[in-house]
């Protein structure tokens, strides 16, 4: 039986690649129209795009075919219309430039959508001023790769997100590069997918935005200096691995908010100038090890509704505040990570500390209750505070201690 | 009034305390460097020298100066000078010796190891809060003709303006927490010379720290250039303030 299917499916791919043909679309060629040569195409066919600017309104797409451009040919919005609308499963995208797509408040206009289909592969396109950028809806196994995005938009309402999926499973995002738009990548209701090598700087709100999308994994990607960091909601089963988050600041700004996350991984990252590193509300049992924390405001925040997180391996280097909470229950566990800020001693020469170090700092509970005192930060008559709180805790969390410090940094 | 200002200057040279003065920063900054592996931590260690140890030692020396030279503050009124005169030569002859005290001491090292904005800004605070603290003294010492009192009220400016100022805006910021006190505190701060020259450090050095909803504020007001220039402004009437008034005094005292 196995074997039939082998050689049915033998003999069908074997047809395919007999009968794909290129059908030839541009000023020189024999269809004037990229519209008119899709509908002139069978499903397989190959359909190459002459460079040039081409301005159809919305292009449709309900065959399986490989639309190529050379050159990136320019298909143009004019500022109204969306762009491609793929409606058929296993099409091919590749090298085109879309530009000035429509923008509404009622619909989700795109430069490139995706209707509910699979296979569709979207592979080194440039997409400048579009509302949103690509968008999948229900998708499945689809692979958006090397794609350029980048929109020029000032406030939320007049942006769409750069690459937005929801209701997908088995996406694959790799190699995009995305700035200015509302969300860099917009995840909801996503499965099993993967984030990888992205860029994404510059976005009015979110970096990476991810709600209720499970058992996905977002991979050396770089989110910097988007308006409020990177978000991730509602979820269970991701793994973060090997991410930069970077120059994240303002209040409210965070390299990573982590809310209602649950058995996750965040590991290897880094976290570099934001007002705080990570922020974390409502997570349990997720482990982050081996991060950098370097000059954030906060290295962490995390809130008392937190639990059996485990924080080990990491570098905390020059933060402003190590870790902030708001609460005195703690219910995670802190031990083995360097603090730079350690002042113990290691008599056994076992690279451990002797004594546990706090890394909330009495001063750092202040403020969290308090705002306005950070006038008062670094201040002579808070640093002897932060000295006596040391020796008689009273105000911080006395179970939030690290019991085994590293003296050295670790080799991250 | 030259000649006057430079027979201080040698005079305060020539005591040992203001040598062994730029000899013991010039130790605790170098070291500081030399020690910690990132000049950041570096800086904000000097930070609590020139928060603290520089205003200290500035207002004690000179008050303690000013009574040791009242002999000769007394010759000198008898000879036909202005006092004006007098008092301002002795003022700029403490205040540049202190000063190229602190330069030394601090500013060389701090050129030397950190030349980033973060140490620019630390050592011009360093340079403004040396004057101030000068002038400050000079008012204290002029208050009271007994020595003892006059070092006490100054012990106690310098524990004011470093330690109970702050406690005092705690304590206040405790009370009053229900309401919103974020630009309140932006005036506050201009009460205090340390604290205006702290927050100016700060928002070069823990700038991400600070860019939360407060430090949102203070980073508007003194982050901007005419924030910036308003509290340089508000520095210089420490300046000001404080040795005219002791001008006034000491132009009507009777010795």
């Amino acid at each position: 039986m196995r074997k039939k299917i082998f050689i049915s499916a033998c003999f069908f791919f074997a047809c395919i690649a007999v009968s794909a043909r290129v059908i030839k679309a541009g000023k020189h060629q024999a269809y004037p129209s990229i519209q008119q040569a899709i509908d002139a195409s069978v499903p397989g066919d190959t359909v190459w795009v002459e460079a040039g600017v081409y301005r159809e309104k919305n292009i449709v797409i309900k065959k399986s075919i490989f639309l190529s451009g050379d050159h990136y040919p320019v298909l143009d919005g004019e500022h109204h219309y969306e762009i491609l609308s793929v409606k058929a499963p296993n099409v091919t995208i590749k090298g085109f430039k879309l530009m000035n797509s429509g923008i509404s408040s009622l619909e989700d206009i795109a430069g490139l959508k995706i209707y509910n289909v699979s296979g569709v592969v979207v592979d080194s396109n440039i997409l400048q001023n579009t509302f949103f950028g690509i968008y999948v809806q229900g998708g499945k196994n689809c692979i958006i790769t090397n794609n350029q995005l980048k929109a020029s938009s000032q406030t939320e309402q007049q942006s769409g997100n750069g690459i937005h999926c929801w209701k997908c499973d088995s996406m694959q995002i790799t190699g995009n590069n995305i700035s200015g738009h509302r969300d860099g990548i917009y995840f909801e209701f996503v499965t099993n997918s993967i984030i990888w090598r992205n860029i994404s700087t510059h976005n009015i709100r979110y970096g990476l935005h991810f709600m209720f999308s499970n058992n996905d994994a977002y991979i050396t990607n770089v989110f910097q200096n988007n308006g409020a960091g990177v978000s991730v909601m509602f979820t269970r089963g991701v793994k973060m691995f090997n991410n930069r988050f970077e120059d994240n600041w303002g209040d409210g700004a965070f390299g990573l908010l982590l809310k209602e996350i649950s058995d996750s991984y965040v590991i290897g990252n880094k976290f570099i100038d934001n007002t705080s590193g990570i922020f974390m509300e409502g997570v349990s049992r997720v482990q982050i090890e081996r991060n950098e924390f370097k000059k954030n405001g906060w290295g962490m925040k995390i809130q008392a509704s937190c639990m059996d997180n485990k924080i080990a391996e990491n570098n905390f280097l020059a933060n402003t505040f190590d870790v902030g909470t708001n609460g005195s229950l703690v219910l995670n566990s802190f031990d083995g990570n360097y603090w730079d800020k350690y002042e113990g001693y290691d008599l056994n020469k076992d690279n451990r500390g002797d004594i546990p170090y706090h890394p909330v700092s009495l001063f750092s509970v202040i403020v969290e209750k308090n705002p306005p005192s950070m006038m008062l930060f670094r201040s002579f008559m808070t640093s002897l505070m932060d000295k006596a709180e040391k020796i008689l805790p009273s105000l911080t969390p006395e179970n939030l201690k690290d019991d085994f410090p590293y003296m050295k940094p670790l080799p991250l | 009034m030259k000649k006057i200002t430079k027979y201080v200057i040698a005079d305060i040279l020539r005591n040992k305390i203001v040598i062994g003065y730029t000899a013991f920063l010039l130790v605790i900054s170098l070291s500081v460097f030399n020690l910690e592996d990132n000049s950041t931590k570096g800086l904000l260690s000097l930070l609590n020298i020139i928060l603290i140890i520089v205003p200290l030692v500035c207002i004690i020396f000179s008050t303690i100066y000013i009574y040791n030279s009242s002999e000769f503050v007394e010759l000198l009124v008898s000879q036909p000078l202005h006092r004006r005169n007098i008092w301002i030569s002795l003022f700029t002859g403490l205040v540049s010796s202190l000063a190229f005290a602190f330069f030394a001491g601090v500013g060389i090292p701090i050129i030397l190891y950190a030349p980033s904005a973060t140490g620019m800004i630390m050592l011009a605070m360093g340079l403004i809060l040396s004057v101030i603290f000068v002038a400050i003294a000079m008012l204290a010492a002029v208050i009271t003709r007994d020595k003892a009192k006059g070092i006490g009220i100054s012990i106690l400016l310098w524990l004011y303006f470093s330690l109970l100022f702050d406690g005092i805006v705690l304590f206040l910021l405790f009370q009053f927490q229900d309401y919103p006190l974020e630009k309140a505190m932006v005036v506050v701060s201009a009460f205090n010379p340390i604290d205006l020259g702290r927050i100016l450090i700060l928002l070069k050095m823990d700038i991400s720290a600070l860019m939360g909803y407060t430090g949102a504020i203070f980073k508007d007001f003194f982050g901007t250039g005419l924030g910036f220039s308003i509290s340089l402004a508000i520095l210089f009437l420490w300046m000001i303030i404080p040795t005219w008034l002791s001008l006034r005094k000491f132009n009507k005292k009777d010795l």
